[in-house]
């Protein structure tokens, strides 16, 4: 990508480097700029991306986690965070956003240079990393859609964690598009409510994130 | 895998760092209250001014303030005089700048000066009083939250809970203003807190645990910027206020940088100073009100070596048309600020300084070859360029022009041994364009942020740090009325300040914009009963000047500078006079009006619908 965008560039300087006339005024009509971002840019994509981010557990870390992304304008699609090291006092944020490729390499920057980040891994670029999510959904009913639903629970190994008669509350777990299936699959059968709560994830292979 | 580079613990040496006092680890361990503890940080970190305004929340620590001569106070006359002070004094000695100042309208009339220092990487540490931690949340008299308030204004804030943390905090405060990108940061300290005791931790015994930023570049990558140097046949240095940050060593290794390749430079309005505006490789600022050589010489170049600059919309005007042809290299301590507006070939993450030595080192040890034919074709061009002196107003004979005004200013300071803050607008651009400045820190001014009223505070900063010295705040009639109170300050603490203000009774640069975008409807951009402005330095204990004609402009400068006392000087310029050249909105560098061409109808034209809507 950046070879060509040399290539580009080099091709389009070949105008006159000096002369001892100022060079006409409103070039870029006749010249139209060969800028390479400009036409990078048109094809961006945005793309999903799932961070990891290390912070001290401290007061007001995540409110300054997501005043950056709010501030700045990206985006959040999914954010869990909890103490995952107790001794160092250390949280791990697992942040899912969606941007273009400069975005979220700003995104990165930004927060790594924040006080109380110790880490930024963007498990995306690093591979295709594992994605869990818990999804607590409530169906109400009775029944066919009574029964129904509770087979359907079945084939996706959701567990009945609450039940009465008029009722159950599934738990699930597995990637966000299963959740993403269940839930609406059961929005015919007497869906109540549903929580969620955000994506884990972990890259995968033996390597941890400090090492 | 870890993107936070461990091995470089040299950040805390970057910029001119204050020594710790001898003898100041005499201390560690010593019980004490909160309130010392401030003091006495204060005094360990080698602090000799603080800014400030006292109230109820931080009363313990003005009680210790006075018991003790180590640390001066000034008392400004409202909290964000304190903050700009803070940034004037930090901004021209590369020293931390401290204020201190009270919770609630304390702490929110801080919010300003803390945006503007982080905007503009301002090292500067404010410690602001809170409430009694039990009455936290509880709306008490005096009570905001303060860190969440400051939260984006800061590089980082601290709300201490625990007098046994205060110290370490204070150390870190310190640590974290000063090092890699430099910027503001906040400690909210609850009154209780103030009054408790706990131990004191010396500056030496603090080390902060993640942040540690990079300041050594990549040697591999700071070959292959030599090696794109070596082949450049049409190169630009672009240098920004990061030089500065850097400190006096930046700037003298960029002088020999430049001067080894004969390349010629241009700088941003932080960067004024860095290089100096005498020498003949000197391009003058670039940007929006950049000179017409500057401007073309980064739309055309094929190799742009950027150092300490960001590429802010005020550099580039149309990003998509920003120098379409070049390479571009990238010299910046802030990862963040790499690839954030316009996409950059090589980037290399370091400090200024320590990355120009290496540069230098680089260049001696391979001596490359540089296409002197090539750079001589460029230099050709680029004196085409200047012959446009695009500079160039006209002379009224009767009415004194703001551009004369500020020549005849600098032509009468130069071999002075002067200061300049400005404030924000038209006379800021003009001080850009016609003070030419030497050295490094000399230069004080809101770029980022664009605070009007920044000028007058700050200029109080640096008189502070320079007693000797000559301090002078160019100002406008509207920015200085915004901090005006602040005259009071200077004359109690016989702070000889001189207020030159370029008066044409309007809002200058909201006045052009007006003209240029909305159809010539001077919306509210006309000051009406001005205050007079030679009587009210009398009101204030200062001298008051004025000067009408252009015949009467040196006198009353030579004046101005002779007086021992705080100034304001009234310089009545032409009312309509605007600033040129510029690059209207959404326009590329090499489509910059000059003041010739500015008619009405070319005005009209110039601005397309799309470039009405930016800023």
């Amino acid at each position: 990508m950046k070879r060509a965008r040399t290539i580009a560039a080099k091709a389009a300087s070949s105008h006159a480097v000096a002369s001892d006339k100022p060079p006409a005024r409103h070039r870029r009509a006749m010249l139209p700029p060969a800028s390479a971002y400009f036409i990078e840019e048109t094809h961006d994509r945005s793309e999903r991306h799932v961070l990891s981010v290390i912070v001290d557990n401290e007061p007001g870390v995540l409110a300054r986690v997501i005043g950056l992304f709010s501030g700045r304008g990206y985006n959040i699609d999914s954010l869990t965070v909890s103490e995952t090291e107790h001794a160092k006092h250390q949280s791990r944020i697992t942040i899912v956003t969606t941007g273009t490729p400069m975005v979220l390499s700003q995104i990165r920057n930004q927060l790594d240079r924040m006080v109380p980040v110790h880490a930024v891994i963007d498990l995306t670029a690093e591979g295709n990393p594992l994605e869990r999510e818990l999804a607590l959904v409530k169906v109400t009913g009775r029944g066919n859609d009574r029964v129904e639903a509770l087979r359907i629970a079945d084939a996706f190994r959701a567990e009945v964690v609450g039940a009465s008669t008029e009722h159950f509350i599934f738990q699930l777990t597995g990637r966000p598009d299963k959740i993403e299936q269940f839930v609406s699959i059961m929005a015919p059968l007497g869906l109540a409510e549903v929580c969620r709560t955000g994506i884990a994830a972990l890259s995968r292979g033996p390597v941890g994130m400090d090492d | 895998m870890k993107t936070k580079a461990k091995a470089t613990r040299k950040g805390a040496s970057n910029g001119q760092k204050q020594a710790p006092q001898a003898g100041a680890a005499s201390r560690h361990g010593t019980e004490m209250t909160g309130a010392e503890m401030v003091v006495q940080a204060l005094a360990d970190q080698g602090v000799e001014n603080v800014f400030g305004y006292p109230g109820g929340a931080v009363l313990p620590i003005y009680d210790e303030i006075i018991q003790q001569d180590r640390v001066r106070h000034i008392l400004v006359r409202h909290e964000q005089g304190a903050g700009h002070a803070a940034e004037g004094y930090a901004r021209s000695t590369g020293k931390v700048g401290v204020a201190l100042v009270t919770s609630g309208p304390g702490a929110t009339n801080m919010v300003t000066p803390l945006a503007d220092a982080l905007m503009d990487s301002i090292p500067m540490v404010c410690i602001t009083g809170q409430v009694p931690t039990h009455l936290i949340g509880n709306d008490a008299f005096q009570e905001c939250d303060t860190v969440g308030i400051t939260r984006p204004a800061t590089k980082h804030n601290w709300l201490v809970r625990d007098v046994n943390d205060l110290s370490r905090i204070l150390h870190e405060a310190f640590y974290v203003a000063k090092s890699g990108r430099p910027g503001p940061v906040l400690v909210d300290v609850p009154k209780d807190v103030q009054f408790a005791k706990g131990i004191y931790t010396g500056p030496d015994h603090v080390e902060h645990r993640s942040y540690r930023p990079r300041t050594k570049g990549d040697p591999q990558a700071i070959r292959a910027a030599i090696d794109l140097i070596a082949k450049a046949k049409r190169p630009v240095f672009y240098t920004g206020g990061g030089v500065v940050n850097s400190g006096p060593r930046a700037a003298a290794l960029l002088r020999e940088l430049v001067h080894r390749t004969g390349f010629p430079i241009t700088s941003t309005l932080m960067g004024l100073g860095a290089y100096p505006a005498a020498d003949p490789q000197w391009l003058g600022m670039l940007g929006m009100h950049g000179t017409w050589e500057a401007n073309h010489a980064m739309h055309d170049c094929d190799l742009m070596v950027a150092i300490g600059a960001r590429f802010d919309d005020r550099i580039t005007g149309r990003v998509n048309a920003f120098s379409p042809d070049s390479t571009k290299i990238q010299i910046d301590i802030d990862p963040s600020s790499i690839n954030k507006n316009v996409r950059v070939d090589l980037p290399i993450i370091g400090d200024v300084a320590e990355v120009l030595e290496d540069m230098l080192i680089v260049w001696k040890a391979e001596k490359p070859k540089i296409d002197q034919a090539a750079l001589k074709a460029w230099w050709r061009q680029i004196e085409a360029w200047r012959a446009k002196d695009c500079l160039a107003y006209r002379a009224n004979p009767d009415i004194i022009m703001p551009q004369y005004a500020i020549e005849r200013l600098y032509a009468a300071t130069r071999d002075e041994d002067v200061y300049i803050t400005t404030e924000v607008g038209q006379h800021q651009m003009w001080a850009a364009q016609f003070f030419r400045f030497e050295e490094p820190n000399r230069w004080m001014t809101s770029g980022g942020l664009g605070t009007m009223g920044y000028g007058l505070p700050a200029a109080i900063g640096v008189q502070v740090a320079h007693p000797d010295s000559l301090v002078i705040d160019i100002a406008g009639d509207a920015s200085v009325l915004m901090t005006m109170q602040e005259m009071s300050t200077a004359v109690q603490h016989g702070l000889p300040i001189k207020i030159f203000i370029l008066n044409n009774q309007y809002m200058g640069m909201v006045r052009q914009w007006q003209q240029l975008l909305h159809g010539n409807r001077l919306s509210h951009s006309y000051m009406e009963s001005l205050p007079d402005f030679v009587k009210l330095a009398e009101a204030y204990g200062c001298v008051g000047i004025r000067a009408q004609k252009p015949g009467e402009l040196d006198d009353a400068i030579a004046e101005m500078i002779k007086v021992k006392k705080p100034v304001l000087f009234d310089c009545r310029v032409a009312a309509l006079a605007n600033c040129f050249p510029m690059i209207p909105s959404g326009k590329a560098h090499n489509e910059m009006l000059l003041p010739e061409e500015a008619t009405d109808e070319a005005v009209a034209n110039a601005i397309d619908a799309r470039g009405k809507a930016l800023v």
